[in-house]
């Protein structure tokens, strides 16, 4: 079978575009998961939270959702901080928090769907920005700019996380926390305190992923069980808590979804991610980028 | 204890454990199904058979989940999927051999059966938490091979026309309730036989501590299997009748979010260690979830579910079950 060029470079730039955004989506789980060891599967949950409240703003008050995302990241970090609040003082404090744990981040994330469908129904939403429609023509490639904007605000997303964990007290206090909780808490750190700051840092990046996301598709609320999948595909392919990682395995699932839209169909993209994920657990448990 | 019984090879054949341990149950069960059907018969209502075909359901699901998740701690999301294996085993009939509906349900069993064993190999390399997530990947796979499968409907579903009832029962949805009557009480001896045989307690000792279970000789992987199996075969034969329920069946029921939740949901709420506390679970919040659909919405009956979920696996983690057992010592 011979391979159309054209079609192949299509896809390729379509994933490696969708992979931005993908890194977007997944470094809140990479801290929470992979840095926090909280298995938050509410977390595609408040993506769709973050999508529809960049709706809201930018349909009733005209507000750009890059900038509602920006209005709406505070509020997400305090939810956050109380979300784990919650989660401390039922489990982790016990230390039951695999199995019940997993139990109550379930019972959040349907709490969070089904919220959204009482308020906004059912119907698919989006947002109105005078870039959506537009294309950069590049010769023979259109660039969509609907996939550019979250490329650019995805990738400086991480890379504002990275600078933090890797210059700031507080970020290298929760990389200390993921290694070893307990030597944290002997130089004078208090790894509950640590850990509620990052798990707010967390959903408030859900939070402006939503809103990059209403930006490439339109939103329905149960949308975000296909972003299970994918968050914690690229979390596991990625090593768990190198955000380098995150983002080269998001690349890595976006270009291998884009083929599959490509040349199988578009219906079996979904199922690229768990087959990835499923690959990964068996084949190489500790990523691409595991010790 | 039982070893020092001593065996009487003349006269009755019956140990006195076989009649404690499942004949006294099977009895009760028996005048409790006769019990059910009557009530049901005398309200007369075609909704009421229904509308208890779905809490019957959801106690084959919820009694099936438990076995593997409740006894031995490993959390299944991918309930909609084993559902939706029946479900579609049931449709493929309909499609081509149009074989009666008991037998169907074996089939599904048999096919849930064998993905429920492949699921326990799972668990070989994958614990607790990465198991979980691959159960919940399992489902959408799943989803996506049957939307793209255009012999049972694609995304656009298919219409199934419930054929005649055996005479005896009457009406479709009569023998509907009768056969999930059936199902749900065959569920519930299973998990309860499971509960206290060898494979109970060694999945019980799994649960504490897989490892430390393992050193001491437990079969792990064996016992897994065999929950897994068991769990897995239970799921489907609930989904085989489901397509002759709903009359249309399209990937978005069948898979439908929430029946994982309440799958999930009403052992956690019942409680998770013992073969009652799902049945409790099941009861209580599927009849809980008719009266609000019926009297508020539906959408409101789901957050119910959620809302339940979140608060008993805070607040009281071991279920009614739990609460009543601490209640119980306290006044003793």
């Amino acid at each position: 079978m011979l391979v159309n060029p054209e079609l192949l470079f299509n896809a390729l730039l379509t994933g490696l575009l969708l992979g931005g955004f993908y890194s977007a989506v997944s470094v809140g789980i990479t801290i929470a998961f992979g840095m926090l060891d909280i298995v938050n599967i509410a977390h595609p949950a408040f993506i769709i939270l973050g999508s529809f409240v960049a709706f809201y703003l930018n349909s009733t008050f005209g507000i750009d959702p890059l900038v509602a995302s920006l209005i709406a990241a505070p509020p997400a970090f305090l939810v956050g901080r109380l979300l784990y609040k919650m989660y401390y003082y039922a489990f982790e404090r016990h230390g039951e928090e695999s199995l019940q744990g997993l139990a109550f981040f379930f019972g959040v994330l349907f709490i969070v769907e089904v919220g959204l469908l009482l308020v906004f129904g059912v119907d698919y939403r989006f947002v109105e920005a005078d870039y959506i429609r537009k294309t950069i023509a590049l010769g023979y490639v259109s660039l969509p700019l609907r996939l550019v904007v979250p490329l650019i605000a995805g990738l400086a997303m991480v890379a504002v996380i990275y600078v933090f964990t890797s210059r700031t007290f507080l970020g290298r206090a929760i990389l200390a926390v993921s290694q070893d909780p307990g030597a944290l808490r002997l130089v004078g750190g208090n790894p509950v305190r640590v850990k509620e700051i990052a798990f707010g840092l967390s959903i408030a990046t859900a939070v402006l992923a939503g809103a990059l996301l209403i930006i490439i598709q339109p939103v329905e609320p149960s949308l975000g069980r296909e972003y299970i999948g994918r968050v914690f595909a690229i979390c596991v392919l990625g090593g768990m808590t190198s955000l380098g990682g995150t983002v080269l395995a998001s690349i890595i699932l976006g270009i291998a979804e884009a083929l599959t839209a490509t040349f199988v169909g578009p219906s079996w993209a979904p199922a690229v991610a768990f087959g990835l994920l499923i690959f990964t657990l068996g084949a190489r448990p500790e990523g691409i980028f595991g010790r | 204890m039982s070893a020092t019984e001593p065996i009487v090879t003349t006269g009755v054949p019956i140990p006195r454990r076989t009649v404690g341990r499942y004949l006294i149950p099977l009895g009760t069960s028996a005048v409790i199904a006769l019990f059910a059907f009557a009530l049901v018969d005398w309200i007369a209502i075609e909704y009421a058979y229904l509308a208890t075909y779905t809490i019957l359901q959801y106690v084959v699901l919820a009694t099936a989940w438990n076995i593997f998740g409740g006894y031995a701690g490993y959390v299944n999301f991918g309930v909609a999927g084993f559902f939706a294996l029946g479900v579609y085993a049931s449709v493929v009939n309909y499609k081509t051999l149009q074989l009666p509906l008991p037998a169907v349900i074996v089939i599904a069993g048999v096919i849930a059966g064998i993905v429920g064993l492949g699921m326990g190999y799972l668990t070989l390399r994958l614990r607790g938490v990465f198991f979980s997530i691959a159960t919940l990947a399992f489902s959408v796979v799943l989803n996506t091979i049957f939307i793209n499968w255009h012999f049972v409907g694609g995304a656009r579903g298919v219409s199934v026309l419930r054929p005649d009832a055996p005479t005896f029962f009457g009406t479709y949805p009569r023998y509907l309730f009768a056969v999930m009557l059936s199902l749900a009480i065959a569920a519930v001896l299973i998990a309860r036989a499971v509960e206290y045989s060898w494979l109970g307690r060694g999945l019980a000792a799994i649960r504490d501590d897989e490892v430390a279970a393992e050193c001491s000789g437990v079969p792990a992987l064996r016992l897994k299997l065999l929950a897994t199996t068991i769990s897995g075969a239970l799921m489907g034969m609930a989904g085989a009748p489901f397509p002759y329920y709903i009359t249309y069946v399209d990937p978005a029921s069948a898979f439908s979010l929430t029946i994982a939740v309440n799958t999930v949901a009403m052992p956690v709420i019942g409680g998770m260690t013992t073969w009652i506390g799902p049945v409790i679970g099941a009861v209580l919040l599927g009849t809980l979830q008719q009266v609000t659909t019926v009297t508020i919405s539906s959408v409101l009956s789901l957050m119910l579910v959620g809302v339940l979920l979140v608060v008993f696996v805070a607040l009281a983690p071991r279920g009614i079950v739990g609460v009543v057992k601490t209640l119980r010592e306290r006044w003793a």
